[in-house]
C-alpha cells in the first residue's frame, strides 16, 4: 500500500524544531504517513531520528512546528495521551522490567488494563494471532532478546493502535526472527496500521517498507520509495557523501597466539549467560569476527578475555601460557588488549580526564608508573598521541570523557588500545552508535594491526562489519560458539543458522503449551 | 530462668516489634520505588519527640502519633527535595538525615525530659481479652500494634495487586524505562518517601509514647538502623519483615529479661546481642549473593536524571 | 520552569564555591534557628563563630581548644574521604574511635607504671591496630559475604559503646579510683600520656598525625596508583575493575585506613584531652567527621578547612550555651543543617541550572 494523495494522512509532521544546547537535533522536519503505510525514517545516529519519534510519543515537546493526527491537530505532552490517540511505540532500549513477568511488563504499556486473567488471556490470543508465541507469566529477565521485544510488541498490539513506531528493531534479532517480525508488520499494514519504521539498515528497508524519508543532521534531505531506489542512493542521501570501504593486504598468517580450550563459565549475575565450552584459535595476523544476538554471552566473553572474571585454568592461552592466573593488568602486560562495547563506564570512566583515562589501561605497556607513583607527564603525552594519531575531535586531553561524541570517544578507547602494540586485541562492539567516518577508520586502524602482526577478535552485531573485515566467522548463541568458519563467501541464511535461529524458534514453541 | 514467663514475653515481644515494624514496613516502600533512605533512625527520633510533645501537650495519645507521623513526613520531606528534585546522593543524604534528627530532637526535647506521656489505652475485646494465654498475648495490646499489623498487610496487598503498586516497583526496577512509558518517577518516589518518614515518625512514637514511655536525648538507640537492616532481612517482601521484626523484638524483650533476671553474664554483652544478632541475620541474608539480588530493586539508591 | 541539565564536565569553580555558598546559607538558616530560640541572631553567631578566636576575654583558652578539637574530626575525615570516594560507606568511625582508644589505652595501662619510652608508641600502634581490626569486621563481611557495610560498620558503634561501658566499669577501671568508673588517668602516667606539644597552641600528637594524613593522603590521591584506584573506582566501578583493581583489596584497604586513623584518633584523645578511659569519653567525632569529610569535598586540604570550621562551631557552641544558655543539641543540628545546604547547593557542581518555558518532563 503505497502513500498516495488520494487518502488523507494518518499522520502530518510540519516544520518540526527541537533544538538542545548547541545542537538543533531537529530543524523544521516535516513530511506524511498514510493509514497502513510502512514509512522508514532513516538516518545516521545523531541524526535526530530519536529526538524526532520522541516528540510524536510526547516524550519530547517540540520548539515549533506541528503535527497532526487524522487530520486534527496533535500534540501529546505525554505518553498516555499519545496511547490513547492511537499511537504505540517499540523502544529500541531501556522499556522493560528484568524482574517483572511478561503481564505486568504488557500492564504497565496500557492505559486501562484489564484484570490479571483477562490480560492474560488475551495476550495468548493476540500473540498467536500474529505469530509472536508468548507465555504471560515467564520473567522478562529470563527471556531472549527475540522473546523481549514480542513483549513490547504486543504491548502495543494490545492497545489497538493506528500507528505504531518501531525503534531499530531487528538490531537484536537473528535474520530468521527478522523474518518473523516483517511477517507480523505486513499483516499489520494490511489491517490498516501504519508503522513508522527507524532503521539504518538499508536492504530491510527496501524490503519492507513503503515509503521512505531520510534526516541528516536534524533536516529532512531527501525522501523516496525504497522498492524504486537502490541501497547506495540512500546510503549516500544518509551519510551525505561516498565512502570508502576498508582495503586489506592479504597478510601471511603466522602461529595461535590466542586459545580457548574447552572454556566455560557459570553466569555471574542474575539474567547473566554461562559459557559453555567455548573452543577457537587465532593466529598472528588473522581476524576472527564472532556474531551472535546481544545477550547470548558477548559480555561474558569479554570479561573472561580482559580478566575481570577467572577463567578456569587451562581454558584460555595466549603466546602458549595460561592466562586464567592472571588478572588485567598482568594481562596488559603480556600484550593481551581489549576493549569493551560500553564506552562510559566500562572502557573509559565518564566524568575523568581523557590523561586519566589513557592511564587506565596504559600503566603496564606504557610505563606510566614508577613504583606506584604516576607519571603524569608521560601519560598526558600518551593521552596527546592518541588524540593526534586518531584524529579524536576534543578541546585538550583535559577533558572529561563524557564530553567528548559517542565516535570520539571510541577512536579514543581504540587507540589507546591499538598504540600499545598489542599481541592480540578483542574488541567488542567497536563501531555501535559511531558515525559512518569513525567507523571507517576504526575499522581501518583494526585492519592495519592485524597486518601488523597481531590476532584479533572482533565481536559485533554487525553482521556486515564483520563479514567485511574478519578472516573467519564465529557465532555465539546462548553461552556456546560455533566452529569458525571461513568469512569469504558465508551466505545470511548460514550465518543465521550458526546464530542459533533454529534453536531459538524451538524455545519459542515451547512458550506457548 | 525462673521468672521469665512466656505469656508476658511474647506479649512484651509484639509491643517491642513495633516501632522497628513501623520504620520497617514503611522503608520497604521507599526501596521499592528504588529509593534507599538511611535517615530512618533520623525520623524515628525525630517523630519520638513530635509525638511525645504534641501528647503532652494536647493530653492526646492519638494527636501524638498523628504528630509524630507529620514530624517523621517533614523531615523526610528535606530528603525528597535533596534526592529527587537537587539529585543529591542518597546516602549521603540519609546520613545527614539521620545526624540532624538527632540534634534537631535533642533540641525540641530539652522541656521534656522526665516528663511523664499520657498513657495510650490497650483495647479492651471483653471476653475476647481475658482468653486464657491467646488474649494477654494476642488481644490485649493498644491499637498502634495492631496498626503495624494492618499497615503490613495493606503494603503487601497494594505492592501485589494493584496499579499504584505495580508502577512503584517498575520504577524501583527501573527509572530510565518507567520514565519512557510516561509514568511520574519524581513524584511517586516523593510520596513512596512521606510516606516512609510518616512510618518511621509512628513507630518513634511508639518508643516514646509506649514502649519506654518518656523522653531521652538520643533514645531509638540505632533502632532506625535495624529497621534498614530488617528490610534485607525480609529480603524486601512484608510478611518477612513482620518475621524478622518479632525476631528481633524476642531478642530484645529476651535479653532484658534476662538481665532482670540476673542471670550471670555480663549485662553489657546482653545488651549488645540485638546489635550482634542483627549482623548475624545480616550476613545470613546477604551470603548468598544470587537470593540477595533476587529481590532487591534493581535502582536502589540511584539517582535519577530524566535527559529527554 | 527551572531545568536541570548536566553539565559536560564537572563545574571546578562550583567545586570549590560550594562549601562556601553552603557556609553562608547554613549561617542564615542557622541564625534564624537561634532567632527562633529566643536569641539574638547576631550575637549568636558572633559568639560561635568570631569570640573564640577574637575575643580577648575567651580566646587564651578558646584558640588552642581549635587543634585539639579539630584535630580528631581531622585525622577521622581524611580517612572516611578515602572510602567515601571509593563508594565504600564506612559510617561507624565512632565506633573504631572507640576501640582504638581501648586498645591503645588497655596497652599503656598494662604496663603501669613503666616509664619506658616504648610504651607511648606501643600504644600509637596498638590504638591503630585495634581501629583497624574493628573496620576489618565490614570489610571482611563485605568481601566475603556481600553483607552492607554501611549497615554493619554503624551497628558496630552500639557494640563498641557497650564494650566501653563494660570496659570502663570492669577491666580497665582504675584500681585506685575509689570505685568511680573510668581508668586511671593517662596524664599523671608521662610515659603514657600525650601531652600538649607547645604550650598555649594545643598541638598534640593527634593533632600532627593529623596533618601527616593531610599530606599523605594529598599526595596519595594526586601522585599515586593507589589513589587513582580509589578515584576510579568511585567514578566508575566497572572501570575499576577493567583496569585491574581488585574489588575485595580495595574495600579491606579503604576500610582498613579509615579504622587504622579513626583508632589513633582515640588513643590520642583518651591520653590527650579527654585524659583517661571513660564511659562518654567519645563526643561523637566519629559521626561528626563525616560532615567534616564532605564539607572538605573529600579533598585533603578541603577537610583541613572544614575540620577547623568544625571544630569552631563545637568550642562556639559551648561558649554559646556558657553565656547566651543556647542549647547543646542546637549546635548539633546546626551541623546537620551544613550538611543539607552542602548536599544542596552540590548539583550545581555537576548541572547547569536553566529557566525555561514549560516543557514536558
Amino acid at each position: 500500500m503505497t502513500a498516495s494523495p488520494l487518502i488523507p494522512p494518518l499522520l502530518r509532521l510540519d516544520g518540526l524544531t527541537k533544538a538542545y544546547p548547541g545542537v538543533i537535533a531537529n530543524n523544521s522536519v516535516g513530511f506524511s504517513i498514510a493509514p497502513g503505510e510502512i514509512h522508514a525514517l532513516l538516518g545516521e545516529n545523531g541524526a535526530g531520528k530519536s529526538t524526532l519519534v520522541k516528540m510524536i510519543y510526547g516524550l519530547v515537546k517540540p520548539d515549533s512546528g506541528r503535527m497532526e493526527l487524522h487530520g486534527e491537530a496533535y500534540a501529546p505532552s505525554e505518553p498516555s495521551i499519545a496511547r490513547r490517540r492511537g499511537v504505540a511505540m517499540v523502544f529500541q532500549h531501556f522499556s522493560l522490567f528484568e524482574a517483572l513477568d511478561v503481564a505486568e511488563n504488557i500492564a504497565l504499556g496500557m492505559e486501562d488494563p484489564p484484570p490479571r486473567r483477562d490480560l492474560a488471556e488475551r495476550i495468548r490470543s493476540v500473540s498467536a494471532e500474529y505469530g509472536l508465541p508468548l507465555d504471560p507469566s515467564r520473567r522478562v529477565g529470563d527471556l531472549s532478546a527475540g522473546e523481549r521485544q514480542r513483549v513490547e510488541i504486543i504491548r502495543c498490539l494490545l492497545q489497538n493502535p493506528r500507528l505504531l513506531i518501531m525503534d531499530e528493531p531487528t538490531s537484536v534479532l537473528t535474520p530468521q526472527e527478522v523474518d518473523m517480525l516483517f511477517t507480523t508488520l505486513r499483516t499489520l499494514s494490511a489491517e490498516g496500521t501504519a508503522i513508522l519504521y527507524i532503521s539504518h539498515k538499508l536492504d530491510e528497508i527496501r524490503s519492507l517498507c513503503d515509503g521512505a524519508t531520510v534526516l541528516r543532521h536534524g533536516k529532512v534531505v531527501g525522501s523516496c520509495v525504497p522498492r524504486e531506489t537502490t541501497a547506495r542512493a540512500m546510503a549516500e542521501l544518509m551519510v551525505g557523501a561516498t565512502l570508502q570501504t576498508p582495503a586489506r593486504a592479504a597478510g601471511d598468517r603466522g602461529d595461535v597466539l590466542l586459545e580457548a580450550r574447552g572454556l566455560s563459565l557459570p553466569a555471574e549475575r542474575e539474567f547473566g549467560t554461562a559459557l559453555r565450552d567455548v573452543n577457537f584459535q587465532v593466529r598472528a595476523g588473522e581476524i576472527l569476527g564472532i556474531g551472535g544476538v546481544a545477550g547470548n554471552g558477548q559480555d561474558e566473553l569479554l570479561s573472561v578475555l580482559t580478566g575481570e572474571t577467572v577463567a578456569p585454568p587451562g581454558t584460555l592461552f595466549f603466546q602458549g601460557a595460561d592466562m586464567a592466573p592472571h588478572g588485567p593488568r598482568k594481562r596488559r602486560e603480556l600484550g593481551l588488549l581489549t576493549a569493551p562495547e560500553e564506552r562510559l563506564g566500562h572502557a573509559a570512566a565518564p566524568d575523568m580526564t581523557l590523561v586519566e583515562n589513557a592511564l587506565l589501561t596504559g600503566i603496564p605497556r606504557r610505563g606510566l608508573t614508577q613504583s606506584g607513583f604516576v607519571n603524569w607527564p608521560r601519560t598526558k603525552d600518551f593521552a596527546e598521541r592518541i588524540i593526534a594519531d586518531f584524529d579524536v575531535r576534543t578541546p585538550g586531553s583535559h577533558v572529561a570523557a563524557r564530553a567528548l561524541s559517542g565516535g570520539n570517544l571510541q577512536k579514543f578507547v581504540i587507540g589507546r588500545e591499538v598504540l600499545q602494540a598489542p599481541g592480540a586485541l578483542i574488541v567488542n562492539q567497536p563501531t555501535w552508535g559511531v558515525d559512518a567516518a569513525a567507523a571507517a577508520s576504526i575499522r581501518q586502524a583494526l585492519l592495519d594491526l592485524a597486518e601488523g602482526g597481531a590476532a584479533l577478535i572482533v565481536i559485533s552485531q554487525d553482521l556486515e562489519e564483520i563479514l567485511e573485515i574478519a578472516d573467519n566467522f564465529a557465532a555465539l548463541n546462548e553461552g556456546r560458539l560455533s566452529a569458525p568458519r571461513p568469512a569469504a563467501g558465508l551466505s545470511l541464511d548460514e550465518i543465521g543458522l550458526m546464530m542459533g535461529g533454529a534453536h531459538d524458534m524451538e524455545t519459542a514453541h515451547h512458550a506457548v503449551p | 530462668m525462673a521468672g521469665i514467663s512466656i505469656e508476658l514475653l511474647l506479649a512484651s515481644l509484639m509491643v517491642a516489634a513495633t516501632p522497628i515494624l513501623l520504620a520497617a514496613i514503611g522503608e520497604l516502600v521507599v526501596e521499592k520505588a528504588g529509593v534507599l533512605n538511611l535517615g530512618v533512625e533520623g525520623m524515628m527520633i525525630t517523630g519520638a519527640i513530635c509525638g511525645f510533645a504534641v501528647a503532652v501537650e494536647t493530653g492526646s495519645p492519638t494527636l501524638g502519633f498523628a504528630g509524630a507521623a507529620l514530624g517523621g513526613a517533614a523531615l523526610s520531606v528535606i530528603f525528597a527535595v535533596l534526592t529527587q528534585l537537587l539529585l543529591s546522593n542518597h546516602v549521603a543524604t540519609g546520613l545527614a538525615l539521620t545526624l540532624f534528627g538527632l540534634g534537631f530532637s535533642a533540641l525540641i526535647g530539652q522541656g521534656y525530659v522526665g516528663v511523664k506521656p499520657p498513657s495510650t489505652p490497650q483495647i479492651n475485646l471483653g471476653v475476647l481479652s481475658d482468653i486464657p494465654f491467646l488474649g494477654p498475648v494476642l488481644l490485649s495490646h493498644d491499637l498502634m500494634v495492631y496498626l503495624g499489623l494492618a499497615l503490613v498487610a495493606a503494603v503487601w496487598a497494594v505492592l501485589k495487586f494493584t496499579r499504584t503498586g505495580l508502577i512503584l516497583r517498575a520504577i524501583g526496577e527501573s527509572h530510565d524505562a518507567a520514565h519512557a512509558l510516561g509514568y511520574k518517577v519524581v513524584r511517586l518516589r516523593f510520596l513512596a518517601i512521606l510516606f516512609g518518614g510518616a512510618s518511621a515518625g509512628l513507630g518513634g512514637a511508639y518508643l516514646s509514647l509506649v514502649r519506654v514511655p518518656q523522653w531521652t536525648e538520643g533514645m531509638t538507640a540505632g533502632a532506625g538502623w535495624i529497621a534498614l537492616a530488617l528490610v534485607v532481612f525480609g529480603a524486601w517482601k512484608p510478611w518477612r519483615v513482620l518475621l524478622g521484626a518479632y525476631l528481633f523484638g524476642g531478642v530484645s524483650v529476651l535479653q532484658l529479661n534476662l538481665q532482670a533476671a540476673g542471670l550471670k553474664v555480663p549485662v553489657e554483652l546482653l545488651s549488645m546481642s540485638p546489635y550482634l544478632i542483627t549482623i548475624l541475620v545480616l550476613v545470613i541474608m546477604s551470603a548468598d549473593k544470587r537470593r540477595a539480588a533476587l529481590n532487591a530493586p534493581a535502582a536502589l539508591g540511584r539517582v535519577f536524571h530524566a535527559t529527554t | 520552569m527551572i531545568r536541570l541539565e548536566k553539565r559536560p564536565t564537572p563545574s571546578r569553580m562550583w567545586t570549590a564555591l560550594t562549601p562556601l555558598v553552603a557556609v553562608l546559607a547554613t549561617l542564615v538558616a542557622g541564625g534564624l534557628m537561634f532567632a527562633a530560640l529566643g536569641k539574638d541572631p547576631f550575637e549568636a553567631l558572633r559568639t560561635i563563630f568570631y569570640d573564640p578566636l577574637f575575643n580577648a576575654q575567651f580566646a587564651a583558652y578558646s584558640r588552642p581548644q581549635l587543634l585539639v578539637k579539630a584535630g580528631p574530626l581531622i585525622l577521622i575525615a581524611i580517612g572516611l574521604s578515602m572510602g567515601f570516594r571509593a563508594g565504600i560507606w564506612n559510617i561507624g568511625a565512632e565506633g573504631q574511635y572507640i576501640i582504638g582508644a581501648l586498645a591503645g589505652g588497655a596497652v599503656g595501662l598494662a604496663f603501669y607504671p613503666s616509664d619506658s619510652v616504648l610504651i607511648f608508641p606501643l600504644m600509637v600502634i596498638a590504638g591503630a591496630l585495634g581501629g583497624w581490626g574493628w573496620a576489618m569486621i565490614p570489610a571482611i563481611l563485605k568481601t566475603r559475604f556481600n553483607t552492607n557495610e554501611i549497615l554493619v560498620s554503624l551497628l558496630l558503634v552500639y557494640v563498641a559503646e557497650q564494650l566501653l561501658a563494660s570496659m570502663s566499669l570492669g577491666l580497665l577501671r582504675n584500681p585506685q579510683g575509689g570505685g568511680f568508673p573510668g581508668s586511671r588517668n593517662f596524664q599523671q602516667y608521662e610515659a603514657a600520656s600525650n601531652p600538649e606539644l607547645f604550650a598555649g597552641t594545643g598541638m598534640h600528637w593527634g593533632v600532627v598525625a593529623a596533618f601527616i594524613a593531610v599530606i599523605a593522603a594529598y599526595v596519595m590521591l594526586t601522585r599515586h596508583l593507589l589513589g587513582f584506584q580509589i578515584r576510579l573506582t568511585g567514578a566508575a566501578p566497572r572501570a575499576a575493575r577493567f583496569a585491574g583493581v581488585i574489588p575485595t583489596r580495595l574495600i579491606v584497604t579503604c576500610l582498613g585506613i579509615s579504622g587504622a586513623l579513626a583508632g589513633l584518633a582515640g588513643l590520642f584523645e583518651v591520653t590527650g584531652p579527654a585524659g583517661q578511659i571513660s564511659i562518654d569519653f567519645n563526643s561523637n567525632y566519629g559521626f561528626t567527621a563525616i560532615i567534616v569529610a564532605f564539607l572538605g569535598r573529600l579533598h585533603p586540604v578541603g577537610i583541613l578547612l572544614a575540620g577547623l570550621l568544625m571544630a569552631l562551631t563545637y568550642i562556639g557552641g559551648e561558649l554559646a550555651q556558657f553565656m547566651l544558655g543556647l542549647p547543646a543539641a542546637a549546635i548539633q543540628a546546626f551541623q546537620g543543617m551544613l550538611l543539607f545546604f552542602l548536599l544542596a547547593v552540590d548539583v550545581l557542581t555537576n548541572f547547569r541550572v536553566r529557566l525555561i518555558k514549560r516543557e514536558v518532563a
